[in-house]
């Protein structure tokens, strides 16, 4: 029940994009079809699924203070606080592990390769994911937890930007005065996106 | 009209190109297609089916909205009377004209103030972009008004009406095009800047500023007293004098216009009589509404809680009839597929239902709901059309 409400919380509450706005390049960049949000939207999800996690792993065994009791006992491993190497240890995780992802996936599955490919190096990135990576450290999720947190920000990733998509198809159409249009017209949606989202802030779970 | 149709032929060429007022030519444009029909097609949406061109539409609305608009003004005035006078005053026992008068003095500047800043700016667009002042402004600033609280501040609904109209309309082209619904998107617009008088117990009634009030009065809606104290019909019915029919009928405390339920019903029917509210988008909140109501009952174990109250005073209270029939029908910012419209209307029916019960942070949900479901109207439509084309593809196929 604990980890439904962190999921739904994840989504809907603490929306990547229209609550904390990270991500914003890619989501306003890659949101002019719905076909190429969808594949963006599902890679942000695959990767923050698994990254998350792994950088949780890193960040309980490795880096923070105490965390090295595992190999070297308690009274040593009090000592050592490794967690200002975190940044660099994430990135580089995060890099690390979308090369070896779309590798995988180009070798075992070409299909979901064509679907996603091209948004793996793109997202390795993102802010999203180095963001929520930096979230789970500062909440002290366990890895169980980050999983859970990893996919529910993903998700609402993935929703917000499919929602935007389909909202520029529609306003294609749109007369928009020559000065706002492409990206500007894009930021006025996204704060009126946001303004919908207002709806789950201060839901308590 | 004879000699009005020959003034406006003779005026005409001032305000054609190369005339004298060309930049002026939308308002000539309105107030000549205001008084007679006009020989164009309309070419952006929100498209019609039938004899019914925008202007048509946009009326039609505003006769369904007369009905809320009269009651509402008597309302101001009844409460105001209830508040200062008897708090037990019945409706039968109120001086109906001075509480329509009163009522009348509180509106009117509020609709004055909408009309003369939104369609301004409207027209200062219309001017500098070339295109028509559409009706559609005709009913968003009839809507606007009747959203909010009676003693609203006048610069306040300035700002709102400034805010909708040029954020949530004319930045994406104007009429037709916008993305969410410009009276909503100016009313959530105050509602997050200047909370203090657009929420709370204090602002629903007129007077409370002048600290007029009798003793025992209190300004809270059936909503608020439910946000505070939960399912406890015996103590609001003993502090605000307010059974179930008063609800529906509406002499009850809120918003200018949204408190008759009944009044609701009546432009409910006019629209889908007329074939331009969408019954679905209707029938979809109060089956979203009723669906999760029904639900959270059958899951709640205490039945003095918020979430044991029935379907039943969800639907007079709050706004609900009034956002459904006449905020979600909105036809450029809703769903535009049949079976969209059913799934848009369901979760704005089930969405206003869970902030009210599950959010603490907001007592009233239907506003949140439809912006909120404005926003993913565009992307239920996409899919919905996507599923329909490939039902087709494989129904040719087979044959």
């Amino acid at each position: 029940m604990e980890l439904i409400n962190l999921a739904i919380k994840a989504i809907f509450i603490e929306n990547m994009a229209l609550a904390f706005f990270l991500g914003m390049c890619s989501f306003l960049a890659v949101s002019k079809k719905v076909e190429t949000a969808n594949g963006l939207g599902l890679a942000v999800v695959f990767v923050l699924t698994i990254v998350t996690p792994i950088n949780a792993l890193i960040q309980n065994y490795l880096l923070e203070e105490g965390a090295l009791t595992w190999a070297l006992g308690a009274e040593k491993a009090a000592e050592i606080d490794l967690s200002f190497l975190g940044f660099i240890a994430f990135i580089a995780t995060i890099a690390a592990v979308v090369q070896i992802v779309e590798m995988t996936i180009d070798r075992f599955s070409p299909a979901l390769y064509a679907a996603l490919g091209v948004f793996l190096p793109l997202i390795a990135v993102n802010c999203a994911i180095l963001g929520s990576s930096l979230f789970m450290v500062q909440r002290e999720y366990d890895v169980l937890q980050s999983l859970v947190f990893g996919f529910g920000s993903g998700v609402g990733f993935w929703l917000a930007i499919i929602a935007l998509a389909a909202i520029r198809e529609k306003l294609k159409y749109s007369n928009v005065p020559p000065g706002l249009r492409g990206l500007g017209i894009t930021f006025i949606t996204t704060g009126l996106m946001s303004l919908g989202f207002m709806i789950f802030g201060g839901i308590q779970l | 009209m004879k000699f009005l149709r020959d003034a406006l032929h003779k005026l005409e060429p001032l305000f054609l190109e190369g005339g004298k007022l060309e930049k002026a030519y939308p308002l000539f444009e309105a107030a000549d297609t205001f008084l007679f029909t006009p020989g164009q097609k309309t070419r952006s949406g929100p498209h019609v089916r039938d004899g019914l061109d925008l202007k048509r539409t946009m009326i039609m609305v505003v006769i369904a909205l007369i009905p809320a608009t009269l009651f509402g003004m008597w309302n101001v005035g009844f409460q105001f009377q209830r508040a200062t006078t008897d708090w037990g005053l019945g409706p039968g026992d109120a001086s109906h004209l001075e509480a329509l008068l009163y009522g009348a003095l509180r509106f009117l500047p509020i609709y004055a103030v909408t009309i003369v800043v939104g369609g301004t700016l409207e027209a200062i667009f219309a001017a500098v972009r070339k295109h028509e002042i559409n009706e559609g402004f005709l009913v968003t600033s009839l809507l606007f008004p009747l959203t909010l609280p009676p003693d609203i501040p006048l610069w306040q609904v300035a700002i709102g009406i400034a805010f909708g109209v040029v954020v949530g309309k004319e930045v994406f082209g104007g009429t037709g095009m916008n993305i969410l619904n410009p009276a909503l998107t100016a009313r959530i617009f105050l509602y997050f800047a200047y909370p203090g008088d657009i929420s709370g117990d204090r602002v629903w009634i007129s007077g409370s500023y002048a600290q007029d009030w009798i003793d025992g009065a209190t300004g809270a809606t059936p909503l608020g007293y439910f946000f505070g104290n939960g399912n406890n019909m015996a103590g609001m019915q003993d502090t605000l004098q307010i059974s179930w029919m008063d609800a529906f009928m509406g002499w009850i405390p809120g918003s200018i216009g949204e408190t008759s339920t009944l009044a609701c019903l009546i432009g409910a029917a006019i629209l889908i009589f007329s074939g331009i509210g969408s019954w679905r988008i209707m029938l979809g909140c109060l089956f979203g509404m009723c669906g999760l109501t029904v639900l959270l009952n059958a899951l709640s174990s205490d039945p003095t809680h918020y979430a044991s109250i029935g379907p039943a005073w969800h639907l007079v209270v709050g706004s609900f009839a009034f956002g459904s029939v006449f905020m979600a029908t909105d036809p450029v910012s809703a769903a535009q597929t049949n079976l969209g419209r059913w799934i848009y209307g369901f979760m704005i029916g089930a969405l206003t239902v869970m902030v009210r019960v599950l959010n603490p942070a907001y007592p009233a949900g239907i506003m949140l709901a439809i912006i909120f479901m404005n926003v993913f109207a565009p992307l239920i439509d996409y899919y919905v059309t996507k599923a329909n084309i490939k039902r087709r593809k494989v129904r040719l196929e087979l044959q």
